[in-house]
């Protein structure tokens, strides 16, 4: 299942890339297991996506926990805390 | 009146305040945000997720007009590059009553700092003096 990845914020600037697109394969169902899955890729995402706790996500435009699903998304977003006001 | 702006150039708060004054409102509440200052901050370069930040703002602003009986909600955030002390964001709120206005601005503030999609890069001051200092080394390979 192809994906479009956004990358925002911190992980935009600890990867040098703001998107890519990506083709997970059947185990890999939650944000948390696609962080774990690209997190295997190569040891810049490693370093990257290694704090968990400052990893956000939003699937199809929406903000949603790292535990939810993202099957059936055309775009998913990873991104660091926002910025606030 | 919901009005939804994201863009790079600077904005005129009075102008804005102004224009829900027009709306003939009892009373107008704002927040204006700045990029704070700090002696180790040159700049900032603020980015976003622009179809996420276009709907997630729309959907705030229609959350509190569903709660409170406003006459209009102005919402201004920028992006690109800004200085310490410029404008980043505007959030006004006119309604009948100031309890209306002040606690549906107050709700959007909260709920925009925990959901725009907004984020920043800090350039810090001494960047230009090291970025600076690299430049020789990297020159006479190019002779």
């Amino acid at each position: 299942m192809l994906v479009d990845l956004l990358y925002f914020g911190e992980l935009r600037a600890a990867l040098g890339r703001d998107s890519e697109r990506v083709d997970p394969p059947s185990h890999v169902l939650t944000i948390l297991d696609l962080v774990a899955w690209l997190s295997e890729r190569g040891a810049d995402y490693q370093a990257a996506l290694a704090d968990r706790s400052r990893i956000c996500a939003a699937i199809d435009l929406e903000h949603c926990p790292v535990g939810d699903s993202f099957f059936g998304a055309r775009e998913v977003a990873l991104f660091s805390p926002v910025r606030g006001l | 009146m919901i009005d939804i702006r994201i863009q790079k150039s600077n904005f005129d708060p009075g102008r804005q305040l102004a224009r829900l004054e027009e709306l003939h409102a009892g009373a107008v509440a704002a927040s204006l945000s700045l990029v704070a200052a700090g002696e180790d901050v040159r700049a900032v370069t603020i980015e976003h997720y622009p179809a996420m930040a276009k709907r997630e703002l729309a959907r705030i602003a229609g959350e509190a007009e569903a709660r409170w009986p406003l006459t209009g909600i102005i919402l201004i955030f920028r992006h690109g590059r800004l200085l310490p002390g410029d404008r980043f964001a505007l959030i006004a709120t006119g309604a009948r009553s100031s309890a209306a206005a002040l606690e549906a601005c107050a709700y959007l503030r909260e709920q925009l700092n925990a959901r725009a999609p907004f984020w920043q890069r800090v350039l810090p001051a001494d960047a230009a003096a090291q970025a600076a200092t690299r430049l020789p080394a990297a020159h006479p390979r190019e002779a």
